[in-house]
């Protein structure tokens, strides 16, 4: 136990040895047999269920003292939740925090894989609500565990193709499912669909995590993790038209930001990190200023504290040129 | 210049000591001390032990005064607790039969031996406000006599004598009774399971699926066989020792419904059972745990499942109100990745409605 | 001659201390249409889900003839094999369509889910094969998107013969497909099912309370009663000359009824 640990009266890392080691064992299970749900036996932790308690025992119990922990939610280390469990793991485990993707050794994230293609030596940890990929169309679990036993995916088949006969095309657009290694039908967590092909031959191991559902699943370095589409109606991910206003990259996830009431909205990166490594590169979007270090310089360490006081000082400044609606929205239809 | 908003780790701070700031409340009225919650919320205490799965009366005054009286978020601090604390040992099964009953009713007897107890109720009060409370006077002196020393046999076991009602099955020490905070629960669940996690479920969702199957939904004719309330010792075998050592007393309410069942080609027809136990006094919880609990047992009977209270992964799936909670409110979390996905769609299924049926025009192939 | 598609042997199965179904055997060949006919409570439908595995006999078993021409024991199948059996070789069509068809899914996603089931991937072909069968139920392949909530009684009970056959089954198990149905409309689909069968070459066990559906499907025929298959034999023969009374008193009744 290290010093830091010894002072919160808590093991390092909060939990005991012994369920360390029982959630050791799911994930071996699970790494054993990629996208097979494996019960665990969660515990109550002092977060709520739903706020990344899969997650949180996950990294818990793969946390060792030389590790660098960084949390995103949504792409970002800046929201509210991941602060907060980055803040809960430099407490109990006193492990280096960072918001730089290259520097982590473990990545727990909430939504989206990071842009920056991840390493063999890299443990991403996903938090996950629902784990059953079937789960809406059969709500029950004995059902959907005999269901899975047997491979027999024809429901979810008849989801997809509903979609295109309604929509013309699949209308899933996150937690978009997924076939492992040829076998199992996985929930790749809520990410948006575009962050799929991510997770097929990843060079990191890629750990999911739903604590209030009591579940542990893998997809181990470089599995095959393919969408399920039809071969006529081969699976796609969103494209947006427009490059991150603030850093100007193309082919990541954007979120979009209402700027005004009167329609005026921007596209920024989702992935903050990745953001902001291009902007210090010296990359620069159309609304992204020219101090390479604004909107948002932060050391290895998040400040919020930093980020809020530029936030203040930023509100008296002259409000910026509201774009048009642009994006990847109607605009770029040709 | 654009500058998106961010959640620090300042802003949670200050928002947290906002909160205790606003838990205070006016500091002109005097604290709360965790005694005077202890002593005078009792049910609200016993209610959180209940629902934490711990019993501590001191522990679950301090996480209601830490909550604000928020029941839930005081189980909640009690359950992450407990998950923390060491375990040494299981105690012995608790025996109600040698309870000393504050309080004990039959329905289904005048008169029983051991007596009806009528003992601190609401029961039969009249419901008007009391203003003179308001004015923090000591109440009347209860009126005090000897204690009975009569024993007070479970009314179950009067039936049982004739054969009317179901056999307990004989505990079986070889079989360890399951925890469900230790082991994921697996569908089928036992018996023992299952009466775990609605002790452990949150009172107005028991009380709601009890209530459910009194209107026709999962029926099974209940009779309140008899509710006691009352100190029980615990006792504990160190394995050094290799004798049961007492640990103390707790208080317990406990109920059992004696309910209606037809009988079978292999059985005759008998009553049978359902069961509730509360920590402390916890009248509601236990005849509605009793309700459910036989109704969870429809299958074991040949009864068909069609009701809610009767379908064991919908009742099991949602009793516990910190995993409700929880999935509720994590709906205040940033959604905005998936939202603008949705957006997206939306968007683009607009323009294509608009175009005439063009389709995947903005879609590039992976 | 070829072995029986079919066969059962001393099957039973108790309700409480109630017998639903006592010593019941039958041997069902391809091609063969069997109606079991009694009263409601009579047990026909507990031994149409003891016939489909679908309930468990107390006793008794029940032998099928695969397409390799392997006997076996359905009892003994694992779970996978019998789901497998039960979407690709057997059909079921249920009294009632809300039970036999996925409600919330369109026309064509009902004919679909069996072929995806199986393995299709080929959204346009899936498709076609819908079509195909929509206008074989003669439904018209136009609606093949519209959910069966649009449906009349006839039509659904049609797409649930397509759902069914899509895949070809050797055996289709009807329970009372036409009950509740206008005059009009049982005739319309009783007149479908008998040409599909023929068609197909179809093997069906089908139980109805209503002999003149019994008359106009069915080679053989099964009398139920209280558990016990009283009566058995060519569908004309026990219809035009009934040997024992109860068989009697619902011929006679037939009309009346």
């Amino acid at each position: 136990m290290n010093e830091h640990a010894q002072a919160t009266g808590y093991n390092f890392a909060y939990l005991d040895e012994q369920t360390k080691r029982m959630i050791r064992r799911a994930i071996l299970k699970g790494i054993a047999i990629p996208g097979y749900q494996v019960p665990f036996a969660s515990r109550e932790m002092p977060m709520p269920y739903g706020w990344g308690t899969g997650g949180v025992q996950v990294t818990a119990a793969i946390l060792g003292p030389d590790d660098v922990l960084k949390v995103i939610d949504q792409g970002s280390d800046d929201t509210t939740n991941a602060v907060s469990i980055r803040k809960f793991f430099a407490r109990t485990a006193g492990v280096a925090t960072t918001t730089k993707t290259v520097e982590a050794t473990v990545i727990q994230t909430r939504h989206r894989v990071p842009e920056t293609a991840l390493r063999s030596d890299q443990v991403l940890v996903y938090q996950v609500p629902i784990p059953e990929p079937l789960r809406y169309l059969e709500p029950r679990e004995t059902e959907t565990r005999k269901l899975h036993a047997l491979g027999e995916y024809g429901l979810m088949h008849v989801k997809l193709y509903e979609d295109i006969a309604r929509h013309g095309h699949v209308a899933t657009t996150y937690a978009y499912p997924v076939e492992v290694a040829g076998r199992y039908v996985m929930d790749p967590s809520p990410v948006p669909k575009f962050d799929n092909p991510k997770i097929d031959d990843c060079e990191a191991l890629q750990l999911f995590g739903a604590g209030r559902e009591k579940r542990i699943y893998a997809v181990p370095p470089h599995t095959k993790v393919r969408s399920l589409d039809f071969e006529d109606h081969p699976f796609r991910v969103q494209t947006f038209k427009d490059p991150c206003a603030l850093c100007a990259a193309e082919g990541v996830y954007l979120d979009e930001v209402v700027l005004d009431d009167r329609g005026g909205r921007m596209f920024v990166c989702s992935d903050t990190d990745y953001c902001e490594e291009r902007r210090e590169a010296g990359h620069r979007g159309h609304l992204a200023g020219d101090d390479p270090l604004s909107p948002v310089g932060r050391g290895r360490v998040a400040e919020g504290d930093r980020v809020r006081e530029e936030h203040k000082s930023d509100s008296a400044s002259p409000s910026p040129r509201p774009s048009p609606h642009r994006g990847e929205g109607e605009e770029a239809l040709p | 210049m654009y500058v998106a908003v961010k959640g620090g780790e300042a802003a949670i701070d200050n928002a947290h000591a906002l909160l205790d700031h606003e838990r205070r409340g006016d500091p002109s009225v005097p604290e709360l001390s965790v005694a005077q919650i202890r002593e005078q919320m009792t049910l609200l205490v016993d209610r959180v032990m209940t629902e934490g799965s711990l019993y501590d009366p001191d522990l679950a005054a301090l996480a209601l005064k830490q909550a604000r009286g928020d029941l839930i978020e005081a189980v909640f601090l009690v359950r992450a607790f407990r998950t923390t604390l060491p375990r040494f040992g299981t105690s012995e099964p608790i025996d109600t039969d040698t309870m000393r009953a504050i309080r004990r009713v039959s329905a289904i007897y005048k008169d029983l031996p051991g007596g009806q107890v009528l003992g601190p109720t609401f029961d039969y009060t009249h419901r008007l406000i009391d203003f003179a409370l308001a004015a923090e006077g000591e109440p009347e002196r209860p009126a005090e006599s000897q204690a009975a020393s009569e024993v007070m046999p479970h009314v179950a076991s009067l039936l049982d004598g004739e054969r009317l009602i179901e056999r307990e099955p004989a505990a079986d020490p070889n079989i360890p009774v399951g925890d469900l905070t230790r082991e994921p629960l697996d569908f089928p669940a036992g018996r023992d399971l299952r009466l775990q996690a609605l002790a452990r479920g949150d009172e107005g969702f028991v009380l709601a699926l009890g209530y459910s199957t009194q209107r026709g939904f999962g029926r099974t004719h209940p009779f309140t066989g008899e509710i006691r309330i009352g100190d029980v010792e615990i006792e504990f075998v160190p394995e050094e020792l290799g004798f049961a050592v007492p640990l103390g007393e707790m208080t317990l309410t406990e109920c059992e419904m004696v309910t209606q069942f037809t009988g079978s080609a292999a059985q005759p027809p008998q009553f049978t059972r359902g069961y509730g136990l509360a920590f402390g006094r916890g009248e509601r919880k236990a005849m509605a745990m009793a309700l459910v609990d036989r109704a969870l047992r429809a299958r074991e009977f040949g009864e068909e499942v069609a009701a809610p209270a009767q379908d064991e992964e919908f009742v099991l799936s949602h009793c516990d109100n910190l995993q409700a909670t929880g999935f509720v409110e994590h709906l205040k979390l940033p959604h905005y990745v998936d939202f603008q996905a949705e957006l997206e769609l939306v968007r683009r299924m607009r323009a294509e409605h608009e175009a005439g049926g063009q389709t995947d025009a903005l879609e590039a192939a992976e | 001659m070829t072995s029986p598609l079919l066969t059962a042997r001393g099957l039973a199965k108790n309700y409480g201390p109630r017998a639903a179904c006592a010593d019941v055997s039958l041997d069902l060949y391809e091609g063969e249409v069997l109606a079991i006919v009694g009263e409601s409570g009579s047990g026909k439908s507990t031994l149409l889900g003891l016939l489909a595995t679908e309930t468990s006999p107390d006793a008794g078993e029940v032998h099928y003839r695969f397409r390799d021409d392997e006997v076996r024991d359905l009892l003994t199948l694992g779970e996978a094999e019998r789901r497998l059996l039960m979407r690709t070789d057997w059909g079921f069509i249920r009294q009632d369509a809300t039970q036999g068809l996925r409600m919330p899914v369109s026309a064509g996603g009902n004919v679909g889910e069996r072929l995806m089931a199986v393995g299709a991937r080929h959204y346009g072909n899936i498709r076609a094969t819908a079509e195909d069968w929509l206008a074989r139920v003669e439904i018209d392949p136009g609606r093949i998107d519209d959910s069966p909530k649009t449906f009349s009684g006839g039509m659904r009970q049609r797409l649930q013969i397509a759902r069914n056959l899509v895949t070809q089954p050797r055996l289709v198990f009807m329970d009372e497909p036409t009950s509740g149905l206008d005059v009009s409309v049982q005739a319309r689909l009783l007149d479908l099912i008998r040409t599909l069968v023929a068609e197909l070459g179809l093997a069906v066990v089908i139980v109805t309370h209503d002999l003149a559906v019994a008359r106009l499907l069915s080679h053989r025929m099964m009398v139920m009663k209280g558990g016990r298959v009283i009566e058995t034999g060519l569908t004309d023969q026990v219809l035009d000359d009934p040997r024992e009374p109860y068989t009697q008193l619902l011929v006679s009744s037939v009309l009346a009824a």
